[in-house]
């Protein structure tokens, strides 16, 4: 039991921290690569820092000497709000025939999106469990968005959960693509996810991507078979290959690791508490 | 902004090949309808203009069915040709020129480098309302100057599916560059993916035309040959940075096939000479967003005139020009045919013709030069060159602290800042030796007034501190004699912004400049965002300028592509860092982490456009109006 509260600690405060994230990666973010060489990237202006308006003469867009009249009529693409899914993971595990989507797409401009994700697994071609955020994006930094919204969890066997979501994303130094989010249902529960991938190009088309992603749960959740403390680690290492650089088949191996009360329940289900399987998929973007 | 090109598809497999080099026989495919047949003066040849002069001139534009690389698309043409018409004026002349849309959607034509009155600068939106479907607008100016130009649609993105046209201007008093024959050289670029499609990939991946990146097998075969810390080392700072040195181009020949006089590589256009004739050749970089390198392995080119206007003569091997620039050069000729290669900057294809004695022959062709990678002093200017490089005194304390920190500096990173030291050279020291001449003048001026030299103190601005910017450079260098990433030690001789230098005459404002503007290029690849100041368009402010005043304005380029910077309604005159005049320009290439500055004399009222001419970074942002009042 003893360990079990201090898993329940160490969540709590993992928890907590992942909402202070956003400061300390943009702080992180824009540390001076080193004192002499100053501050290429992030950071924040200086007192002095130039003013962009200061050659203006207060002139506008609309207004001002020889200004077209009327409501200003060009608007070029930073005005202009684009979309985008970027298929992920759609694969198959030919060992229990089944399979996961993990879908992302977002709406909005450069700096403001509409973003939904959505995971889930499917079995028998049933879906057995889905998670769904749907977030707004706002970017923090140049490489990270902050992201904020609802967490729609639909369990087909256990109780539909609905969290509040706070999260980044975004590319951290050395190419890592980070999402860390953390959430807070009804009666005090908390999670924490987080999602690392790394691309390494064997050449300009054939690409191994290791991946990893854990979770934590402040509150066990019987119903859902979910114990508190670190639920689950999986770790992938997925070839695909790019015929295109939005249409690319992988295979892959996918390890995962289920800890605990997680584990415990799983196995009193009748599941495995950890796995290898080989995966094959496919990643797109349109 | 967006123009929704009808998706006539035939669906054929494309070898890679095919898509590249392009159909032999691709270009327009419909003949002119009837109702335009009286607008053209002669036969559309493939890769020949017609050709339209005098003082009226009628113009339309219609989406015209084109076939460069095996799949049909809709173009929008003027007068169904690609390229436009070559137009040939004469300066002193006032011309009409009649421009009728028929297209669905409402168009514009500007033209590029032209001085005229503000209403007839063809920006929709800042100069007039554009020209609506089914109507026709009256362009009417009088020509001031003499020259090789161009002109082009200014509305979304119609520039790059077709309308671009040559305009050659020709001196009221008789050509003073003498030839025997003048041609007309016009690089362009076609995608048949629809414009903004390939804009919102960009918006996605901003990698996804970019196929030249690192590997892994790059790096070990770095680590065999450099050791490990040292390929790590020659990594640590891009990764570190999530920057890409081999982001050179956003658009490659993966979406690209390279156009010359509208004709594909395997299509090779052929410019034919007389044996013993001395040859004019007009190059106009009319590409939507492909910077180019051009030479004609067996021939010098001697680069008479830049942007229209008159320049020293030059001999050179090569020169790299961006979208707008343009550049004239003499040839002589004295083998049976000559390649014109043009590769594009990012090595991922080319555009290429022949100059031959007649039609059918060709040329030896040379291979594509080695993909480099920026180097640090692209990234980082002075500081990427151990702080060793001709910038002010003032920073030679900073930059030998920097030098500390170099150790993390790959070798090939070295080799490229050595590279970029080495190989300007005689270049770099004759510049020094002028600059050196010139300090003893300009530092006693300096007392007297401070702006007789451009200042080297870099301000951000407050908004490069944000989401948009994804790098700041705090020591840019000015270094005019830089040829630029992948042309540094190529055992040619490469034209440089130092080699230009207006003749007698062509700059005739030697008032020193009364204020001062610092601008900065920014932008962040990751978001496929550029700007100003980090400030896109929509949030920017114009710049204010008054008639007639004497203005500098300094360019710092805080990002890792070459911008080729248009400012229309008035001319761009390049100085040195002393404050030495040096050529006039309409479009000024600035190239990663260079600082560069012109000076102005607005003489024309109203308001004008100021923006990168790689139409997607303008597009995206990187936009500014300038009023003049």
């Amino acid at each position: 039991m003893k360990t079990k509260h201090m898993q329940q600690l160490i969540s709590s405060v993992l928890a907590v921290s992942v909402f202070h994230a956003p400061v300390l990666l943009a702080e992180m973010d824009s540390k001076p690569m080193s004192h002499e060489m100053g501050q290429m990237q992030g950071g924040s202006a200086p007192d002095n820092a130039r003013d962009p308006h200061a050659y203006s003469d207060g002139y506008t867009l609309t207004e001002g000497p020889y200004a077209q009249s009327g409501p200003r009529q060009l608007k070029l693409a930073d005005e202009h709000a684009f979309w985008a899914v970027l298929g992920d993971r759609l694969e198959y595990y030919e060992d229990s025939d089944s399979g996961i989507f993990d879908l992302q797409a977002w709406y909005g401009t450069t700096y403001d999106r509409f973003v939904v994700k959505a995971e889930g697994d499917f079995d028998d071609k049933r879906l057995e469990e889905s998670q769904t955020d749907l977030l707004w994006g706002h970017a923090l930094s140049a490489y990270f968005d902050v992201q904020l919204g609802l967490r729609l969890d639909q369990y087909d066997e256990g109780r539909d959960r609905q969290w509040l979501a706070l999260g980044i994303q975004g590319l951290a130094p050395y190419w890592f693509e980070l999402d860390i989010t953390a959430y807070v249902g009804d009666s005090g529960r908390t999670a924490l996810t987080v999602e690392a991938e790394y691309e390494l190009l064997l050449s300009q088309k054939l690409i191994l991507q290791p991946r990893s992603e854990f979770t934590l749960y402040g509150k066990e959740d019987l119903k859902n078979g979910l114990g508190s403390g670190f639920s689950d680690f999986s770790l992938g290492l997925r070839l695909r290959y790019e015929f295109t650089r939005q249409f690319a088949p992988y295979l892959g191996v996918e390890w995962f690791e289920t800890y605990d009360d997680t584990a415990n329940y799983r196995q009193a289900a009748g599941q495995d508490r950890s796995d290898t399987q080989l995966v094959a998929g496919l990643k797109f973007l349109f | 902004m967006t123009q929704q090109l009808p998706q006539h598809t035939q669906a054929l497999q494309l070898s890679r090949r095919r898509f590249v080099q392009g159909l032999a026989a691709g270009g327009v495919l419909a003949a002119a309808p009837a109702w335009l047949q009286a607008a053209i003066n002669s036969n559309t040849d493939l890769g020949t203009a017609p050709v339209l002069s005098g003082r009226e001139i009628d113009l339309v534009v219609a989406e015209t069915p084109v076939n460069f690389t095996g799949v049909t698309r809709m173009a929008t043409t003027i007068n169904g040709s690609i390229p436009s018409p070559t137009l040939r004026l004469r300066e002193g002349d006032e011309v009409i020129i009649r421009v009728t849309n028929r297209l669905p959607i409402a168009t514009s034509i500007h033209w590029h480098g032209i001085l005229l009155p503000y209403q007839m600068d063809g920006v929709p939106g800042i100069s007039f309302k554009g020209i609506p479907p089914g109507e026709t607008f009256t362009y009417r100016f009088t020509l001031r100057q003499s020259g090789t130009y161009w002109y082009h649609s200014h509305s979304g993105f119609q520039e790059m599916t077709g309308m671009y046209g040559a305009l050659i201007i020709e001196p009221r008093q008789g050509e003073r560059i003498k030839a025997d024959r003048d041609l007309v050289v016009q690089l362009s670029d076609w995608t048949d993916e629809d414009p903004m499609h390939a804009f919102s990939k960009l918006k996605m991946q901003s990698d996804i035309y970019n196929f030249n990146q690192p590997t892994f097998f790059e790096f070990t075969k770095d680590v065999s040959t450099m050791g490990l810390q040292a390929a790590l080392e020659k990594r640590q700072m891009w990764n570190r940075m999530r920057m890409n040195p081999t982001d050179l181009s956003d658009l490659s020949a993966a979406t690209m096939t390279f156009l010359m006089n509208g004709t594909t590589p395997a299509g090779n256009w052929n410019g034919i000479f007389k044996r013993g004739e001395s040859i004019r050749l007009r190059f106009i970089n009319a590409s939507s967003n492909s910077f180019f390198d051009v030479r004609i392995p067996g021939l010098k080119l001697t680069v008479v005139q830049a942007d229209g206007q008159d320049v020293e003569p030059v001999a050179v091997d090569e020169f790299r020009f961006g979208p707008g620039e343009t550049y004239d050069a003499l040839v002589e000729p004295e083998e049976d045919a000559y390649s014109i290669f043009a590769q594009s900057i990012d090595r991922s294809g080319y555009a290429r013709g022949t100059l031959a004695l007649q039609q059918g022959l060709s040329a030896p062709l040379p291979a594509l030069d080695p993909v480099e990678w920026l180097t640090m002093a692209d990234m980082m200017g002075t500081m990427g060159q151990g702080g060793m490089a001709q910038v002010g005194m003032d920073h030679a304390a900073m930059g030998h602290n920097a030098m500390k920190d170099m150790k993390g500096m790959n070798s090939s990173g070295m080799a490229g800042m050595m590279g970029s030291m080495s190989q300007g050279g005689m270049d770099h020291s004759q510049h020094g030796a002028m600059a050196m001449d010139h300090s003893k003048h300009s530092m006693q001026n300096a007392t007297q007034n401070p702006l007789i030299k451009p200042s080297t103190t870099v301000k951000h601005a407050r908004t490069e501190y944000g989401a948009s910017v994804d790098m700041r450079v705090d020591m840019p260098s000015t270094r005019l004699d830089d040829p630029g990433i992948g042309l540094r030690n190529n055992g040619r001789r490469v034209l440089t912004l130092a080699d230009l230098k207006s003749i007698d005459g062509v700059l005739d404002d030697h008032r020193p400049p009364t204020k001062e503007l610092e601008l900065h290029l920014t932008g962040n690849m990751e978001r496929y965002s550029w700007s100003f100041d980090g400030l896109e368009f929509g949030k920017s402010s114009p710049v204010s300028l008054r008639q007639g005043e004497r203005v500098r304005i300094i360019l710092q380029n805080d990002t890792m592509m070459t911008h080729p910077m248009h400012l229309h309604g008035m001319w761009s005159e390049l100085e040195t860092d002393q404050g030495e005049l040096r050529v006039r320009r309409h479009t000024i290439p600035v190239q990663p982490a260079q600082r560069i500055s012109f000076l102005t004399t607005p003489h024309d009222l109203g308001r004008w456009a100021w923006h990168c001419h790689l139409l997607f970074h303008m597009d995206a942002g990187m936009f500014r109006e300038v009023v003049v009042s």
